[in-house]
């Protein structure tokens, strides 16, 4: 066995989807709530005063980015409090029936699950059907809520929101439609992909804001209750002491990332489509898990989930991290063990092949060296693994 | 060197990682995830990943955690009820080392560049004049762990370093406090891992398996009792067999799982005088010829080595292993591990 030489260069990072580096425009925001300008929003005095100012313009640019009114949005603490009180808050205040898709984050899968949620599947490309989510509700009765991400955190696949909620307002004419964008957020203008949503989950970091902030839109008559209860902030929706700081730099996040997501969109994906041609090239028996024909049109410009045959994908993430790679597998749990994917299941990968998937992540600040490095480190470390044998006895 | 610690989260790896990181290896540990239920330590044993992450952190070497859930359901969790369901007594740990440990782990850490493997076991891997490598007992005999690493061949030996072999556990746990680790007061694992204390086996295999009443007859078969589960009797149990009277002097002597029958019978008629092991596993230096040849013979992991001879049989498929004071009888699916002093010859398992 030779030794690993290690690598003295610089990381090369490639796990936006499970956060991506604070925004300039948000870290310069933010500093002043950090440093002397701090404040309860909820009190009547000038230092207060001057936190409810902050809020309350974080709020109005909040709104515009998403395309609702200032007071739809509803500051949270993460982007999974966001979805627990969506649908937990939908159910308790409205009791019923919750369809969601068999894809969704963790943070909306479990509460549904907790509901005894009836779940639609995806095509093998990770799409939900509109015939079939049509099917499930015309034999679920009473639906409260339906909850469908606006895209997938571990393939990348955006869902055809505007397809999917006509289907919702047909057969299920009762139920409110929520949606994770938390990892839409960062590519897609919500105002339009999720505008037919009654409620959208964001969460800041996915977008270069910080971490411990996110926003519920909650579209007026929507039916909600509280999950967290206290000092009424919120519109009593959502009580805690406003993380100021943290709510700044959401907002400011979102508007640079508003007005800058066409250009930043089509630049990563022009990364993002060299990093798939070349690593699909450069290595034997590996697919693009949701794009298995090259076709990226329903997939997130950051995101290249692979397939990789005859891989242990702990392992290979073991080698890319000693080679300075951060990439990630899918879902990780509390000790950082890997967790077999719902979501790979749900597209019909066996258990056996989605041993090899590796999801490889890009933001606002990756660069051709990110791309470079991999494709440099990658496809070696997989021929590595490939002519390991198994110690003998 | 670069090595792989194998950190549970106990004292015995912390310091074994500690050591190494200490003569100036590169170190990597890794806590393996082997069992995803419910464990005495939490759900997925978050709180022992928590203090193996937390010793490497204070450490300054990188940690891992390695899923190997599914295997180890395959190699041990599923023979283990198996075992019992046709009446065995088997032990998870030694197949967790066999399959996980010493063949799954040290596979994996060899692909990805490791050149060797470490644990925090309590035995001694001793470098002979011709090269060879064998597996000897820990300096501390009441804590020597060598009876459940046999299964290491030569080479799984050649790759594995086992740091505080040469220490007592006193010795580790001032180790532990010289250092500082958060692990050094930690109590000694014990047990199954994947059986929780409030469950117990009986709780674990009743989720498993269906459990069968049985009769309980003594030695000219005339019924003197009965139990609720069959597949949950030893051989040499004296409790919970249900006899009346409270006849203490009754061992059970014999298990037959397909009649839904345990024998009963006196300490005397437990004691045989040899048992035939098979799944040999031998050390590099170990004669193969059929010749026999006197060993000490270990039948449990804190059992006294007992004198005996071992003759290879069956082209050196079996072995018969003779005591030379009539043992105990050694259940069916048990371990049997052959010295030489302090050194592992092999061992096996008791055949049926």
């Amino acid at each position: 066995m030779a030794a690993m030489v290690g690598s003295p260069q610089r990381l090369a990072y490639l796990d936006h989807a499970a956060t991506t580096p604070l925004r300039p425009e948000a870290r310069a925001a933010m500093l002043p709530w950090l440093d002397g300008q701090f404040g309860n929003p909820s009190g009547a005095h000038a230092v207060a005063r001057a936190a409810r100012t902050a809020i309350d313009e974080s709020r109005d640019a909040v709104a515009a980015a998403l395309g609702c009114a200032p007071n739809e949005v509803v500051f949270t603490g993460s982007g999974t409090e966001a979805d627990n009180l969506a649908v937990r808050g939908v159910a308790a205040a409205r009791p019923g029936p919750v369809v969601i898709s068999a894809v969704e984050h963790h943070a909306v899968l479990h509460p549904a699950e907790a509901l005894d949620a009836r779940a639609v599947g995806v095509d093998a490309r990770g799409v939900v059907q509109p015939d079939e989510l049509a099917a499930l509700l015309a034999v679920t009765p009473g639906v409260t809520l339906v909850s469908i991400m606006a895209a997938n955190n571990e393939v990348g696949v955006i869902q055809p929101l505007a397809e999917l909620a006509p289907v919702v307002r047909r057969h299920a004419p009762g139920a409110a439609l929520h949606t994770d964008a938390v990892q839409a957020a960062a590519w897609l203008d919500l105002a339009t992909a999720a505008a037919s949503a009654d409620l959208i989950s964001v969460s800041a970091h996915k977008f270069g804001g910080p971490q411990g902030v996110g926003a519920l839109v909650v579209r007026r008559g929507t039916p909600i209750r509280a999950q967290l209860l206290g000092g009424g902030q919120e519109r009593e929706l959502r009580s805690g002491t406003h993380n100021v700081a943290g709510i700044v730099g959401l907002a400011a996040a979102l508007a640079a990332k508003t007005a800058q997501r066409e250009a930043e969109a089509r630049r990563v994906a022009g990364l993002r489509d060299q990093l798939a041609a070349g690593l699909t090239g450069l290595i034997p028996d590996a697919w693009e898990t949701a794009a298995a024909d090259g076709r990226r049109a329903h997939l997130l410009p950051g995101t290249l989930h692979l397939t990789i045959a005859g891989v242990e994908s702990e392992a290979l993430l073991f080698l890319l991290d000693e080679a300075g790679v951060c990439a990630s597998a899918a879902s990780a749990c509390a000790s950082g063990a890997q967790e077999a994917s719902h979501v790979l299941a749900a597209m019909g990968i066996p258990r056996a092949a989605t041993a090899g998937a590796l999801r490889l992540s890009l933001g606002w600040s990756s660069t051709a060296a990110d791309v470079d490095r991999v494709l440099d480190v990658l496809p070696a470390a997989v021929a590595r693994l490939r002519s390991a044998v198994g110690v003998g006895r | 060197m670069k090595v792989l610690v194998a950190m549970s989260g106990g004292v015995d790896s912390s310091v074994a990682a500690a050591r190494l990181a200490e003569a100036g290896h590169d170190v990597v540990g890794v806590t393996m995830k082997l069992w995803g239920g419910e464990s005495d330590t939490g759900c997925c044993s978050v709180s022992d990943v928590d203090d193996a992450r937390r010793v490497a952190q204070q450490l300054g070497i990188r940690h891992h955690v390695w899923t190997f859930t599914d295997d180890f359901d395959r190699r041990v969790v599923e023979p283990y009820v198996e075992a019992h369901r046709v009446g065995r007594t088997p032990n998870p740990c030694i197949e967790c080392n066999r399959h996980l440990k010493f063949d799954r782990m040290l596979a994996r850490a060899e692909a990805v560049g490791f050149e060797a493997v470490a644990t925090g076991h309590h035995a001694r891997i001793v470098e002979r004049s011709d090269g060879s490598r064998c597996l000897a007992r820990g300096a501390d005999a009441a804590k020597d762990q060598s009876y459940v690493l046999y299964v290491l061949g030569p080479a799984q030996l050649a790759r594995t370093l086992l740091p505080v072999g040469e220490l007592t556990k006193d010795q580790v746990r001032a180790e532990a406090d010289r250092l500082g680790l958060r692990t050094a007061g930690k109590p000694d694992s014990q047990d199954v891992c994947f059986i929780t204390s409030t469950a117990g086996r009986a709780g674990f295999l009743s989720r498993r398996l269906d459990l069968h009443p049985a009769r309980v007859v003594d030695d000219t078969g005339r019924e003197v009792g009965e139990l609720d589960a069959v597949e949950l009797v030893t051989v040499g149990q004296r409790r919970g067999l249900g006899l009346a009277g409270g006849d203490d002097a009754r061992y059970v002597v014999g298990v037959d799982v397909a009649r839904r029958t345990v024998r009963v019978g006196s300490a005397d008629q437990l004691l045989v005088s040899e048992v035939v092991l098979d799944q040999l596993v031998w050390a590099a230096n170990a004669s193969r010829d059929s010749s026999p040849r006197v060993v000490d013979a270990q039948c449990s992991a804190h059992g006294a080595p007992r004198p005996a001879t071992v003759e290879v049989g069956d082209g050196g498929r079996t072995a018969t292993v003779r005591f030379v004071q009539p043992e105990r009888r050694v259940a069916v699916g048990q371990s049997v591990v052959l010295y030489d002093g302090d050194e592992v010859l092999g061992g096996g398992i008791v055949a049926a």
